[in-house]
């Protein structure tokens, strides 16, 4: 069938804007042809998705010049002629507040934190986690599950074979709580059960009449094993089925859509573990927007993707000055700022989310906070994208000296083959040079490292494409998603300040760059050159601790970055010493720090 | 000297206000289409189950879980009241006993023999939803709730924090950029919702809840001082929950601004009537701005125009509400059709516009707002 597709329409509905991609297959490779969008149509006075999904389309028929929609306004498959109509119609949403969800295990490093992985790998957003050993009182936690109203409810616990006892207890919470869900007055809250399969009689037997319950295969079925795809799968049934029928007019796009409609982190995600797959690297993406950030990774393989409800730019940019601090936020300003003006302008973002940055310093202010809130955001999500804890780990007198605890994380810098930024403030930044300086601050990459941006935001709607016709999502990907800034090159550890960072070797000439510094070496898009790095006394680029490496980068939009600043970084704690340095580090960037 | 307010913000002397009464749960509606509602006309009701109180009942009498079924004086479905026995075990002949009670009273709905536990249900809460505004019931949402329509003046602001509650309007200021002080408020302004000019002192907030002011409508607040005042910082622009007893909405936004000509006039017009209050505010899909809503019987007659058109022309009268010139007012002279490069290194479209001060600017035109005369 793969063979016959010419022609894909793809939408994601966003909580404000319906995007619409239309992608044709051009000299044997399927290329992007044209984007539209429009206002999303989920609230009143429409209630109905639809409309803004027709909307969007109607642009890519005025763009196009291809008519796909009937005179009812029905997308017409498959496609009839060179202008007529689509082979394919495929839909992402994240409106109507995405899919929120409340987990509960019984351990909560464990079984809770399996249950937390799979549920946001499934794309949702975590309202609460339950676990026996929370510290909160049962009562405590029947209100809060009473009071919370998520869509869907996974719970979990317990290796096969072992206990009942607790998942009785926690099935008792929910029948205690009786909680209803958000969506469809007078509806049974749909609960997926995904823990010790000899429990599943009793759990079933207390549950039963209460709510609408779904089991699947243990998610933790052994201390050393995670078996997430079941529990997420049925997440993904569940939230079509139930969360996607309840929502205005989804009943109707569902049935125009080819495959159902996925959630749209979901589908980032699969978009994330297909490239990540087919290129054999490990990467780390992000979408920043106005509420929340979610952040994607794949390390050795392993899939993990969090989302910090509430950090973003505009809705929720109060709650980054509140975790981060004003200290944290002022500190990457490269100007002095008074506080209190920081203050309110910030309130004021947060209710006119619409403005611009029209003032290179308004700009900066705003690029400190995104900072912040990457940082934030990175900061939970290698908190929870991490090894199995409560694995018993079986040693030899040799491994004594080796010994690794459970539950490290998997994000390794030195092992990050690229990060991908998208959302406004990283999409929309007026030079790629700020972008890439973002999320380098942000993210502090070590080694090598790609830069990389989404154009336009449509790893959604390739990622549903991908679980379709993976290739023609991987062309997309890499020809119109996908634009580079260049590779990073980012020694870690620190030195005496003067001393070198590293040497660099190109074309056989040395340069050293200083500790504390920043260097852009032009490289354009698709150029590449061998380069060996050696890095200086007590710094390492993943060959050990003063030990030299031979690479092929590549370099993009911005070129070759060198940031010699040592890792982890430090920011000098005189003020007007920090300024002096961030001055120069825009300068090194070809930024301007502010207009004087 | 115009008035101003965001796109998309309501201020109208006569509009036709809309308010959906929806219950948490099915229940029962008690009004029916057509029926003229007060704001505290309970317009449907129903019952919360209560909670499950879980008696660890095995545990308490030394029984494995499966053991407690012949120790049970209860079934599926008993009423029980407050300390009665819901099992128990004898020993010794019959002499030693060991009985489980019931903390709390309501209907026996679990007996697991898994974990050994008595679930027992307790009764259910009635909850009701009220009105909120004067109107009548232009729609039942079967089991759900109803819809009450009103003709009524509107005004929504842009920020605000607090529940919906009722009161008389009074302005205690003489212009919309006179802030309002603690020493205007006195004790005969208990149960009004009084309204200030460009800003709300933190004083004068903490003294218009003491005294008992249901609510306080100003242009803007200082961030520092709504802390103060609710003695936390607001993350996220979700608000109306607030356990506070004035409800605040602020029509402009943070800082010291002076409030719309608008607004202001149209306020100072319904000073004395009875109003509804609401500072719950949502900016995101599904945006909720607070307000104030005066409904027709209160109004009287008003000949106030009907609501402009919010189009930008040349000409147009304008507040800017960003950095650099936040809070300016200004005219429109031009509006260049293709984006123009800005000092941010954004190309946007905008506009050029002559402030009140006698500058020329060109702003982004996402950074203004409309004012209309």
């Amino acid at each position: 069938m793969a063979n016959e597709i010419r022609t894909i329409l793809a939408t994601d509905c966003g909580s404000t804007t319906t995007k619409a991609i239309l992608i044709q297959k051009q000299d044997g490779e399927y290329r992007l042809a044209v984007r539209g969008e429009a206002p999303t149509t989920v609230e009143a006075p429409f209630d109905d998705v639809t409309v803004g999904v027709v909307n969007a389309v109607r642009e890519i028929e005025d763009l196009s010049g291809r008519k796909i929609l009937d005179e009812n306004g029905l997308i017409m498959r498959p496609m009839l002629d060179d202008k007529t109509g689509v082979d394919l119609y495929l839909s992402t949403s994240s409106a109507g507040g995405g899919l929120q969800m409340t987990v509960a295990g019984v351990v909560k490093a464990m079984s809770a934190e399996s249950a937390e992985r799979a549920a946001l790998g499934a794309g949702a957003i975590i309202i609460d986690i339950i676990a026996v050993d929370d510290g909160r009182k049962d009562y405590e936690k029947v209100k809060r599950i009473r009071e919370l109203r998520p869509d869907m409810i996974l719970t979990s616990g317990g290796t096969d074979g072992g206990t009942v006892k607790h998942l009785v207890e926690l099935a008792e919470m929910l029948l205690a709580a009786d909680p209803k869900p958000r969506l469809g007055i007078g509806l049974k809250l749909p609960v997926i059960f995904a823990g010790n399969k000899s429990a599943r009689e009793a759990v079933k037997e207390t549950l039963q009449d209460k709510v609408d319950l779904k089991i699947v295969d243990n998610l933790r079925p052994s201390l050393e094993t995670e078996n997430l795809g079941p529990a997420r799968e049925a997440i993904h049934e569940l939230f079509l089925q139930h969360v996607m029928q309840q929502a205005p007019g989804y009943g109707k796009l569902s049935s125009w859509t080819d495959s159902g409609i996925m959630s749209t982190p979901n589908a980032v995600g699969k978009i994330i573990q297909t490239i990540a797959e087919q290129m054999g690297i490990n990467v780390l993406a992000v979408d920043i927007g106005g509420a929340t950030t979610d952040v994607f990774s794949v390390f050795g393989g392993t899939y993990n993707r969090t989302v910090s409800a509430n950090l973003g730019m505009s809705y929720s940019i109060c709650n980054v000055l509140t975790e981060a601090g004003i200290t944290n936020i002022q500190r990457w300003v490269p100007f002095d700022v008074d506080e209190a003006d920081l203050r309110n302008r910030l309130r004021n973002k947060m209710i006119r989310p619409t403005t611009i940055p029209q003032t290179l310093e308004d700009l900066r202010i705003e690029q400190s906070v995104s900072r912040e809130a990457l940082r934030l955001a990175f900061d939970h999500h290698k908190s929870l994208a991490r090894t199995l804890t409560g694995v018993q780990q079986i040693r030899s007198v040799g491994d004594i000296m080796d010994q690794q605890a459970t539950g490290q994380t998997l994000v390794k810098m030195m092992d990050l083959d690229m990060i991908v930024g998208s959302g406004g403030v990283l999409s929309h930044a007026p030079r790629a040079a700020e972008t890439a300086y973002m999320m380098i601050d942000a993210y502090q990459p070590e080694g090598i490292t790609m830069l990389a941006k989404d154009s336009i935001f449509m790893m959604p709607q390739l990622g549903v494409l991908s679980t379709v016709h993976p290739e023609a999502a991987a062309q997309v990907f890499d020809s119109d998603c996908l634009i580079k800034f260049g590779h990073v090159i980012a020694p870690t550890g620190t030195g005496k300040p003067g001393s070198v960072a590293c040497t660099v070797t190109i074309d056989g000439h040395d340069k050293d760059y200083i500790l504390g510094s920043m260097e852009v070496i032009p490289l354009g898009l698709g150029e590449t050159k061998e380069v060996t790095i050696k890095p200086g006394k007590g710094l390492d680029m993943g060959a050990g601790r003063g030990k030299s490496i031979t690479a092929t980068v590549e370099g993009g939009t911005v070129g070759l970055i060198i940031d010699a600043r040592g890792r982890p970084l430090a920011l000098p704690t005189d003020k007007k010493q920090r300024i002096n340095k961030l001055q120069e580090w825009h300068a090194a960037l070809g930024l301007q720090a502010s207009e004087e | 000297m115009g008035t101003a307010y965001t796109p998309g913000l309501k201020v109208s002397p006569r509009t036709i206000v809309q308010k959906t009464r929806r219950l948490p749960l099915k229940g029962q509606v008690v009004v029916a289409v057509g029926d003229k509602v007060d704001p505290d006309t309970v317009v449907a009701r129903t019952e919360i189950p209560g909670i499950m109180q879980t008696i660890r009942a095995s545990e308490i009498l030394g029984l494995e879980p499966h053991e407690l079924m012949p120790a049970l004086k209860v079934s599926i479905g008993d009423k029980v009241e407050r300390n009665q026995v819901i099992a128990e075990t004898k020993s010794f002949f019959g002499l030693f006993k060991t009985d489980v009670r019931t903390p709390v009273a309501g209907v026996v709905e679990l007996i697991s023999e898994h974990s050994g536990h008595i679930g027992v249900r307790q009764v259910s809460a009635p909850i009701e939803v009220s009105a909120y505004i004067h109107g009548k019931v232009s729609e039942v949402l079967p089991d759900e709730g109803v819809v009450v329509e009103a003709t009524a003046a509107l005004i929504q602001g842009i920020f605000g924090v607090g529940g919906e509650r009722n009161g008389k309007i009074k302005v205690l200021v003489s212009s919309p950029d006179e802030p309002l002080t603690d020493a205007m408020i006195t004790s005969e302004h208990a149960g009004y919702i009084i309204v200030g000019g460009s800003n709300v002192s933190g004083a004068a907030l903490t003294k218009a809840a003491e005294i008992g002011c249901t609510g306080v409508v100003v242009g803007a607040i200082i961030d520092r001082d709504l802390i103060d005042f609710l003695g936390y910082d607001i993350g996220v622009a979700i608000t109306g929950q607030e356990d506070i007893n004035t409800t605040l909405v602020t029509t402009e936004g943070f800082g010291s601004i002076r409030m719309a000509d608008r607004t202001f006039k149209l306020l100072k017009s319904l000073e004395g009537k009875q109003a509804s209050i609401n500072g719950a505010t949502q900016i995101r899909a599904g945006v909720i701005r607070p307000e104030v809503i005066v409904t027709s019987d209160n109004i009287g007659e008003i000949a106030a125009p009907e609501d402009l058109g919010q189009i930008l022309d040349i000409g147009s009268h304008i507040r800017i509400i960003r950095e650099p010139y936040f809070g300016i007012l200004g005219n429109v002279t031009k509006l260049p059709p293709e984006p123009v490069l800005i000092p941010s290194g954004a190309t946007v479209r905008v506009l050029n516009a002559k402030l009140a001060d006698g500058r020329e600017v060109t702003v982004p035109r996402a950074n203004v707002e409309i004012i209309e005369e």
